[in-house]
């Protein structure tokens, strides 16, 4: 990292516009932070695709203990033919199939060949149906999910991250605090000083909420492991039910990114970047 | 609608023609594909460390069973197997042989004469579906005790009738798992004979493991010291055909 002359330790202060601090590089984002951001990049879509692949495998969702093709599935994606032989492919949700042909259920090869697939092959890893190829893929960066996610929470907890940065205040759980910061989003007014109120409840629930349930349902899935921790599967509802809450966990990390790159984009994308490239920013920078 | 079946979908993909993406060549890359690999080879033994010899997979209540039991894979045997189904597998019998001292031959009444294991577990396809279901049959390990392993066995083999390819079906198991409590070979299915569709008249139960571990048609158990020329050398049909991971613990 360069050292600037008038380079301010950062003590968790947050150098606010108009106070007597210098107007220097900020830091921004910790090492550990910027570490495991970047990580997750790769790993998290790497355990997205291999898992789509995976899912591709038996596109069909339960709840309970078993659940197989005679075993009414809550989430279901297929393919049909209509009456003038053209194929068909769609999602039932609840008993209501929507159409969804050229992406989900059915999609076209590279060589435009019509393709039987949930996902279709630009989503997977491999692009092509090849299960033992994405397990063994989703599994290898299984172990970077995890022991990831529990250095950086340790490393976290110990440098004073969540206390200072990711801690909501009593204040800040107020209805009035959560709807200003509402309408700050709104109004695409973005505060450089800490994280707001909403931020905070978005990192809180991917750190402390999806992330670990995508590990425990993921989990849940080893037969090896239901006999090691069957407990897992009393907390989950049992083994269809997690693969049902591993699914909608990618759902929630799907949206939690899609949102999370709108903000930065709505709030300087430069800047951002580079804060989560080097750890600072220059203070005083607005969109 | 029907859902996407299997068979019919990797059928139309063969025909799709295979051109890899610049992701998959990352995927296909050799250093790359041997890193993952090898990451996997950590799977087993982290299990192993948290599971014991001795964890028993969940057993359910009779409520608990799937109404219907899915079949998977083969459905049948080769023209052998089908002159003994035809008899009622009256003259069938189990091979034993391989590292054993004294090889065996044992006939479906012999199985049935032994004392008893009724397990109602849940089957975990690889694919992501499960179905509980009753088993019953001899514990595996009786049945090794009555061969008797030599000093240098490390692995039970499974010969099956069944064939998808060119090569009958078979798995393997190490002794860890040959000896655990709930490893049986199941002739009887809820409260029956084992249905031809579930792989009558024996199939292994691993019930730590996932289903293309539970050999259905099984000849003949192999003792063996390697699996080194058994094959492909990975232990198993679709390990040596589709490169799934040996240990299906996972």
């Amino acid at each position: 990292m360069d050292e600037d002359k008038n380079f301010t330790p950062f003590k968790g202060r947050i150098l606010r516009e108009g106070s007597d601090a210098p107007r220097a590089p900020a830091r921004r984002h910790r090492l550990s932070t910027r570490l495991w951001h970047w990580a997750n990049v790769l790993v998290l879509l790497v355990m997205a695709m291999s898992g789509l692949m995976i899912f591709n495998a038996h596109p069909r969702l339960y709840w309970g203990a078993y659940g197989a093709n005679d075993d009414p599935a809550w989430l279901e994606f297929g393919v049909w033919t209509d009456d003038a032989g053209a194929n068909h492919g769609g999602i039932t949700l609840l008993g209501h199939t929507v159409e969804t042909t050229g992406i989900f259920g059915l999609s076209r090869g590279s060589d435009g060949q019509e393709l039987a697939l949930a996902f279709p092959g630009w989503m997977t890893l491999p692009s092509t149906y090849d299960l033992a190829l994405a397990r063994s893929w989703h599994l290898a960066f299984a172990w970077g999910l995890a022991l990831g996610l529990a250095a950086y929470l340790l490393w976290s907890l110990a440098n004073g991250h969540i206390r200072r940065d990711l801690h909501i205040t009593r204040a800040e759980w107020s209805p009035r605090s959560i709807a200003r910061d509402v309408v700050d989003h709104l109004r695409f007014r973005f505060h450089d000083d800490g994280y707001g109120v909403l931020q905070k409840l978005a990192y809180a629930g991917v750190l402390f909420g999806l992330l670990p349930l995508m590990i425990a349902s993921g989990l849940a899935l080893s037969p090896g492991m239901d006999a090691a921790a069957p407990w897992l599967l009393d907390v989950l509802g049992g083994r269809q039910s997690a693969r049902s809450l591993h699914f909608l966990g990618l759902c929630g990390i799907g949206l939690f990114v899609v949102v999370h790159l709108a903000m930065v984009l709505a709030s300087g994308p430069v800047n951002q970047v580079r804060g989560m490239i080097t750890g600072q920013k220059r203070e005083g920078d607005r969109p | 609608m029907i859902s996407l079946p299997t068979i019919s979908r990797r059928g139309l993909i063969a025909g799709g023609g295979l051109l890899l993406s610049g992701c998959d060549r990352v995927v296909r890359q050799p250093t790359i594909e041997g890193w993952v690999e090898g990451a996997a080879g950590l799977h087993m033994p982290a299990q192993r460390l948290l599971l014991g010899r001795d964890a028993l997979a969940r057993e359910f209540r009779e409520a608990d069973m799937s109404p219907t039991f899915r079949s998977n894979g083969n459905t049948e045997g080769d023209a052998a197997w089908a002159a003994h189904a035809a008899e009622g597998f009256a003259r069938w019998s189990l091979r034993v042989d391989g590292l054993v001292k004294r090889p065996l031959d044992l006939p479906l009444t012999a199985l049935k004469a032994m004392t008893q294991r009724r397990q109602i577990t849940r089957h975990d396809c690889v694919e992501g579906w499960s179905a509980i279901g009753q088993w019953q049959g001899p514990q595996l390990a009786q049945v090794l005790a009555m061969a008797g392993l030599m000093p240098s066995a490390r692995f039970v083999v499974f010969h099956c009738a069944d064939k998808t390819g060119e090569d009958p079906y078979y798995e393997s198991i190490d002794l860890v798992d040959a000896f655990h409590l709930q490893t049986i070979l199941a002739w009887g299915m809820n409260g029956r004979e084992l249905p031809v569709e579930h792989g009558a008249p024996v199939r292994l139960r691993v019930e730590r493991q996932l289903g293309y571990k539970q050999a259905k048609y099984v000849m003949r158990v192999e003792v063996r010291d390697t699996l080194a020329g058994l094959y492909g050398g990975k232990g198993g049909y679709w390990e040596d055909v589709a490169g799934y991971q040996w240990y299906g613990g996972i």
